[in-house]
């Protein structure tokens, strides 16, 4: 990889982008590739999979066996530099909210760390106000986007299976691996249940793709991949753009404030060099926001100005609000039947080889909308944490003996080689529907350790979430009982939001700058373009209307690589 | 060299090295073997002398040699404990007071604490605070603290070499070819 350049001269660059995720590193790709000289600036340090993945690790090689730290929250082997909470970078609640905001600082972001999850949503998806009312559609359909999604198929590759369901569009697809034991299990209850259970559709390759091997089934993905078989924005995106020779990236830079001129076009970007606390300013003819969302959002309302007084592109009022996460539940079982399994290596890919999209009509439910289901489980290798509470299995594992008393010696230690791998759990990821009470605003007090004014989040759940959550925890207890097994925990009640996850947790922010084609309650407009500042878009999960029962990652690359052909063609007319 | 490893720093951009990690964990391993023969013991930076005595004993209860594998202690157990709860704060008080309320329980009954109790007088304590449900009233938070020792005992084991090798884990590994699940488990789970 091209080394880290210091920025001296007063260049003009063709386009600055704020972030090297996903949006980030897609609009870099495709910005280069058509003549654009760019410059990258990423808040965080330099991530090379190749050296810095943990792949292969023992838990054994530290003493801390791989749990978590303050600087790794995802644990110390894991990918992800960063967490829920980070050094001299606060963010407050309002009194009465709770929301987890999960920042990852380094190249790439989030996708080094991410689960591979890469769903297309389906065209109910862009059209749900259409359908029900609630909230909006968006200005584009799934055909404006399905070239895009072919090409990103194509570009970074998916495994999956082509099964025509109505709202489930199918990928390009390279085959997906077989399920594992357990994943066989789950598949057959859940065809007893009548609950689609299909191939799972991840981004890790499973036949060679430009350059990159397939994947060697480790099963450690979220370590950073270092032979680059699985989807992150520095494995697949930012080579081929710096290959063109076009792209500069700046990395431990704090973008702070995009600039603009007397005639309300962006000029360039304010960021504090991190290496050296001082403040830096980049010129711009185009400006691609691509923080992640909330980061994004934020540095629009810190770019306040005369022409701008409520913030960059915030005329209408809109910027931070809309803000959305998944929903989320989770319930572990203990299933018999995988007691004493047979002894092998059943790593896999780093992820589920089945998953079961939303299979029910929400007309006929009492929540508006949809959730898709995930599960893991297994013989995977031994954590910080290993069968931790075994005295809940003593009992339901059919032994006889009395629950609860797991006690000691050769006994227990004969009962933790029977349980190891005998636990399934499942994972919900539903759609929330926006609401007036949740959105981020700047806080009226609060910077960073750079001076910069932190955000001030509000956030609240509706019925449309609690009760498709109750759903999740229902469906999840009736898989387990059908498996044969016993849930690990009671069914939560109504007091504790049925077992909800608080908002952020899923780390699936979406909305905060959303498209509309109403510039009174949009800040973009169908191509990602600020409606009040033509040289400036945004790239990240901040454009999208609204979420849906599909992780948002995938649309995130078709969209920026829209956005950014769109830039390309606009650059030619002279436009921006 | 021990003391190396557990110092080791883990700030954001630290970088190991696969070779490095190898190395610290035999530097480890080294240290221990030396340790064991030159006869010193391993010294504690948490736990007092008497607290990591009766800690060596307690993890070795629970998890014991058998055919199979080694002790806890043979895993490293006690070394791993010491190491995780002077790491962080927010278990100390209650490894602490556990292990006090453990040796009072033991005084109550014996008149000594645990690690002069003989097997039968440990196990008639760990018997009340490890068995069948519910406790006696007096007896809930040695409950709670050996659920707690317990659940770390097994974590320090099973995530060892030894305690790895012992589950028959297979994984962590370079697999050219990915042939789903074993026929042998297919068969013993029913699945056509």
């Amino acid at each position: 990889m091209r080394r880290v350049q210091v920025i001296r001269s007063r260049k003009t660059w063709d386009v600055v982008i704020v972030g090297s995720g996903a949006g980030g590193g897609m609009a870099a790709k495709v910005l280069t590739e058509a003549g654009a000289e760019v410059l990258m600036l990423e808040a965080g340090p330099k991530f090379d999979t190749a050296r810095d993945s943990k792949m292969f690790a023992w838990p054994y090689d530290s003493p801390r066996r791989g749990m978590a730290v303050p600087a790794r929250q995802f644990g110390e082997f894991d990918a992800g530099w960063g967490g829920w909470t980070l050094e001299g970078e606060p963010y407050t609640s309002a009194p009465g909210s709770q929301f987890d905001w999960f920042r990852t600082r380094m190249l790439g972001g989030r996708t080094n760390h991410w689960g591979r999850i890469s769903l297309r949503f389906g065209p109910d998806d862009f059209r749900r106000k259409s359908l029900d009312g609630l909230g909006d559609d968006w200005p584009t359909t799934y055909d404006d986007l399905k070239p895009y999604y072919d090409e990103v198929d194509k570009l970074v590759g998916v495994f999956g299976s082509v099964e025509n369901l109505p709202n489930e569009p199918d990928g390009i697809y390279q085959p997906p691996p077989r399920p594992r034991c357990y994943e066989l299990l789950v598949k057959q209850a859940a065809d007893r249940l009548k609950i689609t259970c299909i191939p799972n559709r991840l981004s890790i390759l499973t036949r060679p793709l430009n350059g990159r091997p397939a994947c060697h089934y480790c099963g450690q993905c979220g370590r950073g991949c270092a032979t680059h078989s699985n989807f992150s924005s520095p494995s697949v995106l930012l080579p081929p753009a710096l290959k063109t020779g076009r792209l500069t990236i700046v990395t431990d830079a704090m973008a702070r404030e995009i600039t603009t001129d007397a005639t309300g076009l962006a000029t360039g970007v304010s960021y504090v060099d991190k290496k050296t606390g001082r403040d830096t300013h980049v010129q711009a003819r185009v400006v691609v926001l691509a923080a992640s969302a909330c980061e994004s959002a934020r540095i629009l309302l810190n770019s306040k100005s005369s022409t701008f007084p409520r913030g960059l592109a915030n005329g209408s009022g809109t910027v931070g609000k809309y803000l959305t996460d998944t929903t989320g539940t989770a319930v572990v079982g203990f299933i018999p039947r995988l007691m004493s399994g047979v002894a092998h290596n059943e790593d896999g890919a780093g992820g589920a080889h089945l998953y079961m999209p939303w299979w029910l009509d929400n007309r006929k439910l009492d929540f508006p909308r949809g959730y898709h289901i995930e599960f893991y489980g297994g013989r995977g290798m031994p954590r910080f944490g290993f069968l931790g509470n075994i005295e809940q299995l003593t009992g339901i594992e059919g032994s006889g003996r009395p629950p609860g008393a797991a006690g000691y010696g050769k006994q227990l230690k004969d009962d933790y080689r029977r349980y190891y791998g005998a636990t399934i759990g499942f994972s919900g990821r539903g759609e929330m529907v926006p609401n007036a009470d949740t959105f981020c605003e700047i806080d009226p007090s609060v910077v960073d350790r750079w001076g910069i004014p932190v955000l001030r989040f509000h956030f609240k759940w509706t019925d449309c979430e609690y009760k498709q959550v109750k759903h999740m925890q229902e469906t999840f207890r009736g898989l387990i009982q059908e498996l044969g097994g016993t849930p690990l925990s009671p069914m939560p009640p109504k007091e504790h939001g049925y077992g909800i996850e608080a908002g952020g947790r899923i780390i699936h922010e979406l909305g905060v700058t959303r498209m509309g084609n109403d510039p009174g309650s949009s800040v973009l407009n169908k191509n990602c373009q600020a409606h009040e500042v033509k040289n400036l878009f945004v790239a990240d999960g901040g454009p999208f209307v609204s979420q849906a029962d599909k992780n948002p990652t995938w649309t995130i690359l078709a969209l920026s690589m829209r956005t950014a052909q769109y830039i390309a063609e606009q650059r030619k007319t002279g436009t921006v | 060299m021990l003391g190396l490893l557990v110092s080791a720093p883990v700030a954001a951009g630290f970088v190991w090295t696969e070779a490095e990690a190898r190395e610290a964990h035999h530097q480890a391993q080294a240290a221990r073997q030396a340790a064991k023969k030159a006869g010193t013991t391993f010294k504690p930076k948490f736990f007092t002398a008497h607290e990591y005595a009766t800690v060596a004993i307690l993890v070795d209860v629970i998890i014991p040699k058998d055919e199979r594998s080694g002790s806890a202690t043979d895993a490293g157990v006690p070394e791993f404990m010491d190491f995780i709860v002077g790491d962080q704060a927010p278990r100390q008080t209650a490894m602490r007071g556990g292990l006090a309320w453990l040796d009072r329980e033991c005084e109550r009954r014996f008149d000594r604490r645990f690690v002069a109790c003989d097997d039968a007088e440990r196990r008639d304590v760990l018997d009340d605070i490890s068995g069948p449900q519910p406790p006696a009233a007096t007896l809930t938070q040695g409950v709670a603290f050996f659920r707690m020792f317990r659940d770390l005992t097994a974590s320090g084991f099973w995530t060892s070499k030894m305690g790895i090798a012992d589950l028959q884990y297979m994984g962590n590994t370079l697999v050219a070819e990915w042939k789903g699940c074993p026929d042998e488990q297919l068969r013993k789970l029913g699945i056509a």
